[in-house]
Order: C-alpha cells, then sequence, then structure tokens
C-alpha cells in the first residue's frame, strides 16, 4: 500500500512516469545528411548492378563514369564552350514559352472563370485540347514556324499554359460565399470584386498552376529540340544518344534538370513573397 | 414579467422612431416554388435591439437577404431612413457568423475594407485613425498592424465588428456573429456588442439560435417559424438596462427563455 494521507488524484500523479516522446532516428539527423545517405546508397545499388553486369555497360554506364562526365560538362559549360551556348538556347526557349504560358494562361483562366461566356462556350473547348497529348502537336509546330527558336517556344507554352489556365479558373472560384455577400453588401463593382477579392484569394491556386508550368515549359522545349532539332540542349542529348554515349546523356540530363530547378525557385520565392499568409500543404510542399 | 406575445409589428414598451420597417414582407421562389417568407412584419425603432431566432430553414437568410438589399421581395416594403431598400446601403452593416477577414490585410486594412471599396484608397487612408479608434474601442489595441492568421476566434469577430462599423451603419444586420465561437468567448462578446450598441446608438438586427443569446441581448424577441417562414411570435424582453452575464442566473431571465422555448416548441409544429 501507499502512503495513506495521499489522496487517490494524488497518487495518480506521483506514479505516472511519462514515457519519453518517441522520435524516430530519422528525425535526429540533419535532413542534407539523409538526403546524401539516400543518393549514396541509390549509387552504390547502381554501382552494383553494373558490377554484377545485370545490364549491359553500353546501356548502363558506372556511377563513376557518369560523374566523370558531369565534371567535363560541367567544365565545357563553365569555360563557355558550345555546350553553353546551346544551354542558353534552352533557357530562352523555357523562358519565353513559361512567360507566353502564364500570360496567356491567366487571362483565359480569367476568360473562364470570371466570365459566363468562357465558362459556357471556351471551357468545353480547353478541356478537350487539354486532353490531348500536346507533345503530339510537335511537328505542326515545326512545320509551322521553322527549326528555330519559335517553335520550341510554342510547344513549351502549348505544354505550359494548361496548368496556369486551371490554376487561375480555380483561384477565381476560391472565395468563399460570406466573402463574396460581404462584398456585395458593401456594394463592391465586379471589378473590385475581382482584384479586391477574387484574384489575392485565389494567390494560392494560381501559383500551384505556375509551379506545374514551370516543370511543364522544360518538358516542352526539349521535347520540341528532339522532334525539331535546333542548337538546345535537347539536341545534345539526341546526339549524344545516338553515339550510344550514355554517361553524356544522364550528365547532360543532370544540367537540364537545374534549368527546371532554378525556373521552379523563382516562382517559389515569388510565391513566398506575395502570399506570405498561405501556409502550405504537404501536398504543395511536394513540387518544391 | 413576460408579457408580449403579441403580432403586432410594433411591441409595447418600445419607445423611439421607427429607423426600418419591413411591412408584409413576403418571398416566393418562383423556380422551384419555394414560399419562404410569408407576411413578415417588423418595425426597429432608433436604438433598439431586435433579436429573432427560428430553427435552420425558416427563412432567415431570406430575410437578412432582403433586408440588405441584396434580395427583392415579392410582396411588401422594405424601408430604411424612410427610403425604400432596393439594393445595397451604405447606412447598413452586416456581420456573419464567420469573421471573414482577408489574410492579405492588417487588421486596420481589414476595417477600413468598405471604405475603401466604397471611396477609394485615399478615403480610406483618412479612415485608419478612426480605424484605429475602433479596434482600442473592442480591445485590440495593439493589434492594428496584425495579419489576421495570429488572431484568435474572438479577436478576428471584434475586428469584423470594426469593419462593419466603420461606415458608420444606422442600422447593423448580425447573421449568428458569434455562434462559431466557444461558449465563454460568445459570452464576453455579447456583453462586449451590448456595450458598443449603447455606446454608439446604434439600431440592431440579430439573427441567433441561441435563446439565451437572444434575450440577454435584446429589447424584443421575434420567434420565427418555418414553411414559410413567419414570425410567429414576438416577446418584448423587459430586463433592466445594462444588461449583465449574472442575470442569466435570475428566474425573470429564466422564465423569458422557458417562454421563447415553447413557443419556438410550438411553432415548429404550427
Amino acid at each position: 500500500m501507499t502512503d495513506e494521507r495521499k489522496t487517490a488524484g494524488e497518487e495518480a500523479v506521483c506514479e505516472t512516469v511519462w514515457a519519453p516522446e518517441k522520435v524516430s532516428w530519422i528525425d535526429r539527423v540533419p535532413r542534407p545528411v539523409t538526403m546524401l545517405l539516400l543518393l549514396l546508397t541509390f549509387l552504390a545499388i547502381w554501382h552494383v548492378v553494373y558490377l554484377l553486369k545485370v545490364i549491359s555497360h553500353i546501356i548502363l554506364p558506372s556511377p563513376f563514369a557518369t560523374i566523370a562526365d558531369i565534371f567535363t560538362v560541367g567544365v565545357n559549360l563553365l569555360t563557355g564552350d558550345y555546350m553553353l551556348k546551346s544551354l542558353w538556347t534552352t533557357t530562352q526557349e523555357v523562358l519565353f514559352g513559361f512567360l507566353i504560358a502564364v500570360f496567356l494562361g491567366f487571362f483565359l483562366g480569367l476568360l473562364v472563370g470570371e466570365t459566363d461566356f468562357g465558362e459556357r462556350m471556351v471551357m468545353p473547348y480547353l478541356v478537350a485540347i487539354n486532353a490531348m497529348p500536346k507533345v503530339a502537336f510537335a511537328p505542326l509546330f515545326v512545320s509551322w514556324l521553322g527549326f528555330g527558336i519559335a517553335s520550341k517556344v510554342a510547344l513549351s507554352a502549348f505544354v505550359a499554359v494548361f496548368p496556369v489556365i486551371v490554376g487561375t479558373a480555380a483561384g477565381i472560384h476560391a472565395a468563399d460565399q460570406n466573402a463574396r455577400m460581404l462584398f456585395r453588401t458593401i456594394g463592391a463593382s465586379r471589378w473590385q470584386t475581382l482584384t479586391m477579392l477574387k484574384l489575392p484569394t485565389g494567390m494560392p491556386h494560381f501559383f500551384t498552376g505556375l509551379k506545374n508550368a514551370a516543370v511543364l515549359s522544360v518538358v516542352g522545349a526539349v521535347v520540341g529540340e528532339f522532334l525539331g532539332g535546333g542548337k538546345g540542349f535537347g539536341e545534345l542529348i539526341r546526339i549524344a544518344a545516338s553515339m550510344i554515349n550514355t554517361p553524356r546523356v544522364f550528365a547532360l540530363i543532370i544540367y537540364l534538370s537545374m534549368l527546371g530547378l532554378a525556373t521552379f525557385g523563382v516562382v517559389v520565392w515569388l510565391q513566398r513573397k506575395l502570399i506570405f499568409w498561405h501556409k502550405e500543404t504537404v501536398a504543395e510542399e511536394l513540387f518544391e | 414579467m413576460a408579457r408580449g406575445n403579441t403580432f403586432s409589428p410594433l411591441p409595447a414598451g418600445l419607445k423611439g422612431r421607427p429607423v426600418y420597417e419591413l411591412r408584409g414582407v413576403s418571398k416566393t421562389y418562383k423556380r422551384r416554388n419555394v414560399h419562404a417568407l410569408e407576411k413578415i412584419d417588423l418595425c426597429l425603432t432608433e436604438g433598439s435591439f431586435w433579436g429573432i431566432i427560428g430553427s435552420s430553414g425558416c427563412g432567415k437568410s431570406t430575410l437578412l437577404k432582403i433586408m440588405t438589399g441584396l434580395l427583392s421581395p415579392s410582396e411588401g416594403s422594405v424601408m430604411l431612413s424612410g427610403k425604400p431598400v432596393t439594393g445595397p446601403r451604405r447606412d447598413i452593416g452586416m456581420m456573419f457568423q464567420q469573421p471573414t477577414l482577408f489574410p492579405w490585410r492588417t487588421a486596420v486594412e481589414n476595417v477600413v475594407l468598405p471604405i475603401e471599396i466604397r471611396d477609394g484608397k485615399k478615403a480610406a487612408l483618412d479612415k485608419y485613425d478612426d480605424a484605429r479608434a475602433l479596434l482600442d474601442l473592442v480591445g485590440l489595441k495593439g493589434f492594428e498592424e496584425v495579419y489576421p492568421n495570429e488572431l484568435s476566434g474572438g479577436m478576428a469577430q471584434r475586428v469584423a465588428i470594426c469593419r462593419m462599423l466603420i461606415t458608420e451603419p444606422t442600422v447593423l444586420l448580425l447573421d449568428e456573429p458569434f455562434s462559431a465561437l466557444d461558449e465563454l468567448s460568445r459570452d464576453f462578446m455579447d456583453m462586449e456588442l451590448q456595450r458598443i450598441c449603447k455606446e454608439r446608438n446604434a439600431t440592431t438586427f440579430l439573427v441567433t439560435h441561441s435563446i439565451p443569446e437572444a434575450v440577454i441581448l435584446s429589447d424584443v424577441v421575434s420567434v420565427m417559424s418555418p414553411r414559410p417562414g413567419r414570425i410567429a411570435a414576438t416577446v418584448t424582453i423587459d430586463l433592466p438596462r445594462p444588461r449583465t452575464l449574472d442575470m442569466m442566473t435570475e428566474p425573470s431571465f429564466a422564465a423569458y427563455v422557458k417562454q421563447i422555448r415553447e413557443l419556438l416548441d410550438k411553432g415548429a409544429f404550427l
């Protein structure tokens, strides 16, 4: 028996030993270290597969050869050699494509989201076009706009525009019933409701669209280069692949992904600046 | 004691100039053939507090939309300060269950929003001092530059009160303003509301689901019954002002609550 002077409540308090909060080992390791660990594991598995000759060495180069080539390409880029010029070509295509997609997508999104005309007449066509495999239009763009940069910009914009349309239109519909009612009782005009309520409320949706567009604009530009020639990075990849220079293909893809990451990073930075009030959900964080 | 229970639009014991008058207001939604409101008569006198209570779907939101001028009645007239209400009016202030603050605006920026919409940015800037004074009035001094996501539910609702008051409306329409708050904050906000209404001699119309809230705040409580929405009974609350939370334990208060509860139970099956 325990001390009789204690009440039942006190007893419970005294005897309760709080279990230490369980912290998984992975939470105690700094994030960069865990990320590096995963990468090293991946490279190790790769190397083992390479050594075991499960896959032909022509198709799967050793990780060391690939890393060596990443350095070769890096040096080429840093010294401003032909690769830098071709990266610049692709960058231009991506930037122009992305910007066109943003502006066009915003206005189409406005049209579809805000006007009855857009929703009833334009929307069905957009849905239909969106369902098409958009990169299949590449040969058309080449025949219309030639083998230069214009056809790639067009494909890039075409592929990237739809998430912006969806994001803008969804954003315009995001304002809740009470907020709309409030604006109506205050007597706000349609323009005021759009600029002071619907667009700011829809900003998070708009930026989700932008983030998808940032990634897709690179896809569009590179596919355009695969199919329509030109001087960009896509062409370099195609040439390397046709010579079965697999390490080079990997290396070029790594640098190309930097381009996508950079565009993406600018969008995320802008988003943090502009919509400081919005807490991102896990799903949104996944795109970062 | 409870001596109301009259169908007259102007219950006994209410003095003062009529501010808001509804006469025989009916609403039928033609397309769906729904008879939402039938012959609503209300008369809010200056500085009075009118509570309205009823089950959900009794046409309260239709009534509020008609009162704010967002809907036109099928029959009857709505007069505010002698002029018919035909659209959104500057002299009406409205508040909802949710604070509906905009997260990209600070508290004070949220407060001046109606001014900015009606009179532009410059007029809004001129109102910043008034807005700060209002925030001070509701006990939010020091929170002027804070964004809504840092405010508690009660604080946010107080900012919404300020936003409603900044235009100096003649009539306040409150649509279950504190029903999203917890019981303690709600009692506190009710007392705050009473103080603010008294300070500004505001004429107030409160829609609520809570009988105690209706009784403690109102001069008159109307009980609505559904399908079609109409005023089944009107009770004059003869408790001294200012009301305090302590009154909620008094027998006279309990008698009013009981009377209204009975009316509600009856009204639902009428």
